[in-house]
């Protein structure tokens, strides 16, 4: 495939099939690779979408400052492009993520300013609340709210995933800003009928949560409930298991919220094989294991010593 | 045999610093109803009127009971309930 500019080869992502993670013949599990993309993760596809998104509005011109909150990728994205478009960019990144994330974003030229690691990423997103009302020139793209997030999924991963695999009937992806359930979900349920849209959300341990206040919660303004068939909560312990299991069985090296999507996706696989109906389950591979490196998982001796390795750490 | 239910830091105030505790129902209702007798006020702090409170999601074996029945869904012995806060994460 030729491209005629590296921001031009967003999406196209392969669609793989997990032969040894398949639980039948009739019943296959799928890997769409979204670590396959410029800056190796599938949050290239929303954040391009909402620069030009943006840019087409007339809200991003150029000289300007974009702002966003960020564990990571959506930053490393946003940074990206906006190194390419010639944008300065301030990313709010909770404390307690990985180092390799602090350094890629450094590597693309944004600026970083830490949120307290107890809040978590509600924190993140109240603090570039904060700092978009102090700075009102700066253009806070705002992945939980901005439809171009969920709109990116729509125009290219889903028609993507349907062109390769018209016979899906589950589609399995993190819960985050909750732009590629959205987005893809909304698709996938024009297109078939009775397609099943699955969210794994990721449960932290204690730690993470916390002094997370209940009347304060944060449900992302993206999020419609009406397009997902059901949600699980996934624990550090499944996630980090199953990150194990796809690479140690199908030699796919992706990032721990994969393990999470993966264990949601295996487990309506097993419902489905159980009940003797055929299904084609796509599972969204959303980065790679690169910056999760440091934290030791992939290399430690048990799947118990792993999980201890990412205690307190938002690790989706 | 009971339910278990996973409570949140934030709630330990209302279960003697307990990370899980044991009840009783059919639904999640009434073992939220069962918990308050023994731990009063926690049952205030997940439902509100008819329906769980905006930012708390209760977990049945994992799956969002929203999904399910809301405060209606039937639980059994054996089964575990999870009460966390809403919170923005996964790979944003």
């Amino acid at each position: 495939m030729r491209y005629d500019s590296p921001l031009a080869a967003v999406g196209n992502t392969p669609l793989v099939r997990l032969p040894r993670l398949s639980p039948s013949d009739a019943v296959s599990v799928w890997a769409k690779l979204e670590d396959r993309n410029p800056t190796g993760s599938v949050k290239d596809r929303p954040a391009l979408h909402m620069v030009e998104q943006a840019e087409a509005e007339g809200r991003l011109t150029p000289g300007c400052t974009i702002l966003e909150p960020t564990s990571g990728n959506t930053g490393i994205s946003l940074a990206m492009a906006a190194r390419l478009k010639g944008y300065r960019i301030v990313c709010v990144m909770p404390e307690n993520t990985s180092s390799e994330r602090r350094e890629l974003l450094t590597m693309w030229g944004a600026e970083i300013i830490s949120s307290p690691a107890a809040g978590g990423s509600n924190t993140a997103v109240r603090v570039a609340k904060e700092l978009a009302a102090e700075h009102p020139d700066w253009v806070m793209l705002y992945q939980y709210g901005n439809p171009a997030n969920a709109g990116a999924h729509y125009a290219t991963t889903g028609p993507e995933i349907l062109a390769d695999l018209p016979t899906i009937t589950h589609f399995v992806a993190g819960l985050g800003t909750t732009g590629t359930l959205m987005g893809v979900g909304r698709y996938l349920r024009e297109k078939v009928p009775g397609v099943a849209i699955v969210a794994a959300e990721p449960r932290y341990d204690d730690l993470v949560y916390g002094l997370r206040n209940l009347d304060e919660g944060f449900v992302p303004e993206l999020y419609d409930e009406s397009v997902l068939t059901t949600r699980y909560s996934v624990g550090s312990q499944d996630a980090v298991r199953r990150t194990r299991e796809l690479l140690q069985q199908e030699g796919i090296f992706a990032g721990v919220s994969t393990g999470a999507a993966l264990h949601a996706a295996l487990g309506v696989a097993a419902k489905a094989d159980k009940a003797g109906e055929r299904a084609d389950v796509v599972f969204v591979v959303a980065d790679g294991g690169w910056k999760y490196l440091s934290t030791g998982i992939y290399t430690a001796p048990s799947t118990e010593a792993a999980v201890a390795a990412l205690h307190g750490q938002l690790w989706a | 045999m009971a339910i278990e239910v996973r409570i949140p830091t934030i709630l330990r105030t209302y279960t003697d610093g307990e990370k899980s505790v044991q009840g009783a129902g059919s639904t999640l209702d009434e073992l939220l109803t069962d918990l308050d007798s023994r731990h009063a006020g926690l049952r205030g702090r997940v439902v509100d009127g008819g329906g769980l409170r905006r930012f708390v999601n209760v977990y049945l074996n994992d799956e969002d009971v929203r999904f399910l029945d809301g405060i209606a869904t039937k639980v059994a012995d054996g089964d575990s309930v999870t009460i966390l806060p809403a919170v923005a994460g996964g790979m944003a």
